[in-house]
């Protein structure tokens, strides 16, 4: 098509020894690919121009390469393939990759721009692409095997064997077709097969509610106004199952024996069997009872219920809001990315941040912290038992934590909270939980737009990205035709997000904007539709900049572009916005204006492509009736959880619990997260002397707010608790949330929660029973303890359908994040062991899973004791118990501890698990204050920090545990 | 007494300024950040300043290679400026993404001269690359004042504690040789330190990113200007300390900017 030469830099690092390669190595025979003897990484440019010798020389040296660690040499046909000075010998093959058209590459944007800054005008278009040297007795399938697994994800890239050619980007320009979608006349059948065509997950009252709304005003729908209803009516948007009517029946199960171990340990030894039995000894079924919604009924009500002043927003806004000081409010937003991660781990991970970071945004928030909890399947997983089409574990870790590391990191943002767990159930479905924290001036967000308010679109150009994913990944894109097809997942761009960051404050802080929300899902028919639905608007889908061509109205109206906020902005302060957004290099466009129609109006130029009523659109959905089945087993279950099995060899024990994966060190990831900037973080995710302990949750000081007040973050999640009991999980991670802030010193009374339910297909009614059960003890939990939800979020249908036909469903799992206040960030308190001859104390005020009655009241004392400076350390008896805890201390001081433990049962009293547990270290002479703020029942003095280097636990009669510290250590860093 | 006025430079995607900021009001300076649009329309002047900071932050997302398109844009449109600034003696730092900056256009070391008339990439002769580890790495480590002819380390004495957070920190010479001629221009400011102040030689993680010489910053031959890797503005309150809850304090990085902000007042 062009004439116009092409040219192909390859770079690679002069340095002796490239550890990313080394990396990649290990991930290689990790997956099976034991022949590959070494690999190499090297960066291909892709340029398009005519350039002289010169040129390129220039280009090479100045702009593309770093002379003094890399070295560079443009592929020719004397070289090409085999570049002498790479040192490619007869046992070396080259796989080389590239980005697919339409896959955002913001490194080829800042070459061309570059390029023409150093004079060299001729360049006109870049691309980029990575290139493989492997080594070692490989056959070409190998090295597709190599290509496909590891080098390269289909849904991004392109690999080729030898030599590739890249895709550039093309100038844009819209295509405007539209199409006319009859529904009127169809019956109900074929209304479903309108609403399966299109992917519009419609059920049949709601396509009939559709096709009603058209018979009434006379005309057929188009395919922009389906597709707007679609996704303003799904699942995602509209959150049907948790507010849907819901006939629920009940079974009851009783389980047998008591107490309560969560085994992190493999089941499969012998000596060390599972030691978790349920055994259902009756089952009755009970008389059918309504929810009137899920959100409504559990999680809204407890929140209206404790009515707690200092919340200032629930469930309302794009995140949940709370007061900090008299100039100050914080939001706290935490938000899902699962499919898109299981697909594009990097990507998916990337745009799960950038997302979150938005929503903080949308309530005029600086977003100030990011927690991210992660879910993956185990590590070791056997490559030749993963289903088809699903990625390695291994692979879906890397590059989900690499994809919140380069968002977090390159937006600027210290994530400064989180976990990573492992479980089979997680190996198609890994979980990607993501969260922001924000700080704004009190009273600076407007939510009303207008009539005559310009839309204001800030940001990012417009592409199909996130647009039916399904669809866009499965076609078959051509780099030579240069067509431009576009992809579902994309990479995020971090540089663009931080500018609308710097753009809002700036506009907040000037009161330019009447209202603001971010383009999430749904792109620009969900944040238009919502922001106009309480007066209306018009919007010209002519005016929206986009990344390539061809793109239909309904696309562009649609897309899922990341890096978008639209602002709601009076006409005269256009100007000054433009001005702010022009110093910052963010691109403002102007698409339209609201208007006091009660109708949302689109246009694509002078055609109106869509023109729906607010009323239908946002009211017109009717209510979804579900069917649940619960197995009220909890109320037995969590007093009654069994031990099936009792460990002799407790030091084998302890040490197998501090290897397991649950439990074990994760510094190597939470070292390359930035928990650092903005200068804030006073508790840190790893704290003690060798800054290597476990801390239970962070503390913040924000930037720029006056006295001694800080925030507190603090996570809890246990699916293990999740398989068996969904109402005694609820209870369980709101404490653990809750006891986890305290325990760094979060006053109890000003601790707000936030439910992330990830769960299967709802329309199975075990499953809603399930749900039904968890967000029961979330009511239960939240009153007991005075905690209100903020804010939440659901994905369901978190499911794959194997190749084989058996479907691989979660484990129910329920993230409670915790955000509290703490008055005086000087008195906070982290778990490393302090000094030897203090006191340790257990604070337990369990009774099992349930409910402990008496932990508020020790949460409250234990906070006094703190804010009394009568503390030294505190670390919260979680996964693994009372002896997992103590280890973690002493790892964290690099101290030894000696304690006395009742243990009738041992196992139990070291690995058992339950609400209500702390371990807590006084100086001696401070015991007897410490105590009286007690109940004396929940508070025992079982022993005493040693300066020798041993954890000693014993019973009255025997010892139990004596390990060197070394050794814990050792095991606790040893898999990371 | 007029308070100094500090320049700190935002382009696209740098992050730490707002720290930066604070570490020099709390040092009796007044900080006026600026992105560089501002300074390219005249709506800021560079006259109006006694101190300039490149702070931290992924300018332009470390597109091909970190501080690189940062350093262009010095080169390209603020050349004469720059030159200016720095040959006026006023104190300069950049820190991390700075550093990286000030490196990548050729101002640091700049020992074959301060700033030459037409700087450019391909005559650089040292770099920032990635660290020795390959991978991004947030930690705290201890810096070992070195230079006395370096106008931020000058006199002082006490080891500074702060974090480092970077990916490409790794300081590197293009001739091995020229680590000599920096230590006998004295224009080594500060080293990766043992906590009590001993050498790392070269040790992971005292020495987090595999650095040369275990150097952390490095001055330009006349001392006014500063680069370093490490983080000292997010260590100026004791609450900021890894160990503070036991009872570890001291070691504040806000030395460094107290001494950078008398040295302007005293010019």
């Amino acid at each position: 098509m062009t004439a116009t030469p092409q040219h192909c830099l390859i770079v690679r690092s002069q340095l002796p020894r490239d550890p990313r390669a080394a990396g990649l190595l290990d991930d290689a025979h990790a997956l099976g690919l034991a022949r590959v003897t070494q690999l190499e990484i090297q960066e291909l440019f892709f340029i398009e121009g005519d350039l002289c010798p010169a040129d390129r020389q220039r280009l090479a040296a100045e702009l593309l390469s770093d002379p003094i660690a890399q070295a560079a040499e443009w592929r020719s046909a004397a070289n090409d393939g085999v570049i002498r000075f790479l040192g490619a010998d007869r046992q070396s093959r080259t796989i080389e990759t590239a980005l697919r058209p339409g896959v955002t590459d913001p490194v080829a944007e800042q070459i061309v721009r570059c390029a023409h800054m150093l004079g060299l005008e001729a360049v006109q278009r870049a691309a980029t692409g990575k290139r493989f040297i492997v080594y070692g007795k490989l056959r070409e399938a190998d090295l597709h095997l190599l290509a496909k697994r590891l080098l390269a994800n289909d849904v991004i890239e392109r690999y080729a064997i030898g030599p590739i050619e890249p895709s550039f980007p093309h100038p844009a320009e819209a295509s405007g077709e539209v199409d006319i979608i009859p529904v009127r006349d169809l019956n109900d059948e074929q209304l479903l097969t309108v609403s399966r065509d299109r992917r519009t997950a419609l059920d049949l009252a709601e396509m009939q509610a559709v096709q009603s709304y058209f018979r009434a005003i006379d005309r057929d729908p188009t395919d922009v106004e389906v597709e707007m209803i679609a996704q303003t009516w799904s699942e995602h948007c509209g959150h049907k199952t948790f507010k849907a009517e819901i006939v629920v029946s009940e079974q009851s199960a009783v389980f047998s024996d008591q107490s309560s171990v969560t085994s992190h340990l493999s089941p499969t030894t012998d000596d060390q069997p599972s030691a978790i039995n349920n055994q259902r000894s009756a089952i009755s079924s009970q008389p059918a009872s309504t929810v009137d919604g899920i959100l409504k009924t559990y999680l809204r009500a407890a929140t209206e219920q404790i009515n707690a002043p200092w919340v200032r927003s629930a469930f309302v806004d794009n995140a949940g809001i709370i007061d900090f000081d008299d100039e100050y409010e914080v939001s706290f937003k935490v938000e899902t990315h699962n499919h898109p991660s299981a697909i594009e781990p990097f990507g998916g991970a990337n745009t799960g941040v950038g997302g979150v970071i938005r929503d903080v945004l949308g309530v005029s928030a600086k977003p100030i912290a990011a927690t991210d909890v992660l879910c993956f399947g185990p590590q070791d997983f056997d490559p030749k038992k993963l289903p088809e089409g699903v990625l390695h574990p291994r692979r879906i870790q890397s590059g989900v934590v690499a994809g919140v590391q380069d968002y977090g990191n390159k937006i600027g943002i210290p994530t400064v909270n989180g976990a990573i767990l492992y479980d089979d159930g997680y190996t198609a479905n890994p979980l990607v939980f993501c969260g922001c924290v924000g700080l704004a001036p009190k009273d600076s967000h407007p939510r009303e737009p207008h009539p005559g308010d310009r839309v204001i679109v800030l940001g990012g150009r417009t592409g199909r990205d996130g647009l039916r994913g399904a669809t866009f990944s499965s076609m078959t894109m051509d780099a030579q035709t240069g067509e431009v097809s576009g992809a579902s997942v994309q990479i995020g761009d971090p540089i663009t997000e931080k500018g609308l960051i710097e753009v809002t404050v700036r506009a907040r802080d000037l009161k330019l904007y009447t209202a603001i929300t971010d383009c999430g899902a749904g792109g620009l028919s969900s944040a238009v539709g919502e922001m106009s639905s309480s007066c209306g608007g018009e919007v010209d889908l002519k005016r929206v900049t986009l990344k390539y061509p061809g793109l239909a109205p309904w696309e562009i109206w649609l897309s899922e572009a990341q890096e978008r906020m639209v602002l709601a902005v009076p006409e005269s302060n256009v100007p000054q916005l433009q001005a702010i957004c022009d110093t910052f290099d963010v691109q403002l466009t102007d698409i339209g204006v609201f208007a006091a129609s009660g109708h949302i109006v689109v246009r694509y130029g002078d055609h109106v492509v869509l023109d729906l009523a607010n009323e239908f659109l946002h009211h017109g959905i009717p209510r979804r009736s579900l069917e649940a089945v619960v197995s009220r087993q909890s109320s037995a279950f969590s007093s009654q959880w069994s031990v099936v099995s009792h460990y002799t060899d407790f030091n084998a024990t302890l040490l197998a619990l501090l290897a397991s994966p649950n439990i074990a060190s994760k510094s190597s990831v939470i070292r390359i997260y930035d928990h650092e900037v903005q200068g804030g973080t006073v508790v840190k995710p790893l704290t003690g002397v060798m800054n290597d302990g476990p801390s239970d949750g962070c503390v913040l000081k924000p930037i720029g707010t006056q006295g001694t007040r800080g925030i507190v973050l603090a996570n809890g999640i246990n699916p293990e608790l999740g398989k068996r009991d969904a109402y005694a999980m609820a209870v369980n991670v709101i404490d653990e949330a809750i006891r986890n802030a305290v325990a760094v010193g979060a006053d109890p009374d000003r601790i707000a929660l936030l439910d992330n339910f990830c769960w299967g297909d709802p329309l199975r009614p075990e499953t809603l029973g399930s749900l039904i059960e968890a967000a029961r003890g979330c009511y239960d939990a939240a009153i007991a303890y005075g905690t209100p939800f903020i804010s939440g979020k659901d994905s369901l249908n978190n499911e794959y359908l194997g190749s084989d036909g058996l479907r691989h469903a979660i484990p129910p799992t329920l993230l409670i994040s915790a955000i509290g206040l703490i008055d005086d960030v000087n008195q906070a308190v982290t778990m490393d062991a302090k000094e030897a001859g203090h006191v340790v104390y257990l604070l337990k005020a369990d009774s099992g899973m349930q409910i402990a009655e008496a932990a508020p009241a020790m949460y409250r004392a234990l906070h006094r004791a703190m804010t009394s400076e009568l503390v030294r350390a505190c670390h919260d008896v979680s996964e693994g118990g009372l002896a997992v805890s103590a280890a973690e201390m002493c790892i964290g001081g690099r101290l030894g501890m000696s304690l006395t433990i009742e243990a009738d049962d041992p196992t139990l009293a070291l690995f058992g698990e339950g609400n209500g547990r702390l371990l807590v270290e006084v100086k001696p002479q401070h015991g007897p204050a410490f105590e009286a703020q007690f109940d004396p029942a929940v508070v025992k003095r079982i022993g005493m920090v040693t300066d020798g280097s041993r954890l000693n636990i014993s019973s009255r009669t025997q010892a139990l545990i004596s390990l060197p510290l070394e050794e814990l250590v050792t095991t606790w860093s040893r898999s990371t | 007494m007029s308070k100094p006025q500090v320049l700190i430079l935002h382009a696209d995607g740098s992050n730490r300024d707002h720290e930066a900021a604070q570490a020099f009001e709390a040092s009796g300076a007044a900080a006026d950040i600026v992105h560089i649009n501002q300074l390219r329309t005249k709506e800021k002047r560079w006259d109006a300043y006694q101190l300039l900071v490149l702070p931290g932050g992924f300018t332009y997302a470390d597109a091909l290679g970190s501080g690189k398109l940062w350093a262009l844009d010095l080169n390209t449109y603020f050349n004469e400026e720059v030159h200016t600034f720095v040959e006026s003696g006023k104190p300069v730092i950049g820190i991390c993404n700075g550093f990286q900056a000030l490196v990548k256009s050729g101002i640091l070391p700049g020992q074959r001269s301060a700033v030459s008339a037409q700087r450019s990439a391909s005559n650089n002769t040292a770099t920032l690359t990635f660290n020795a580890e390959g991978h991004f790495e947030c930690r705290w480590v201890v810096l070992k004042p070195q230079s006395q002819r370096c106008v931020w380390t000058c006199g002082l004495s006490d080891l500074i504690e702060c974090p480092v957070a970077h990916g490409e920190g790794r300081f590197l010479l293009n001739d091995p040789d020229d680590l000599a001629v920096l230590q006998a221009q004295d224009q080594i400011a500060l080293t990766y330190a043992q906590a009590d102040g001993s050498a790392a030689h070269g040790a992971y993680p005292v020495n987090p990113n595999g650095s040369i010489g275990d150097i952390a910053g490095v001055c330009n031959p006349r001392g006014n200007v500063l680069g370093l890797m490490p983080h000292p503005e997010d260590h100026i309150a004791a609450y900021q300390h890894p160990r503070w809850t036991r009872g570890e304090s001291g070691r504040l990085g806000l030395r460094l900017f107290e001494n950078g902000v008398k040295y302007a007042r005293e010019m």
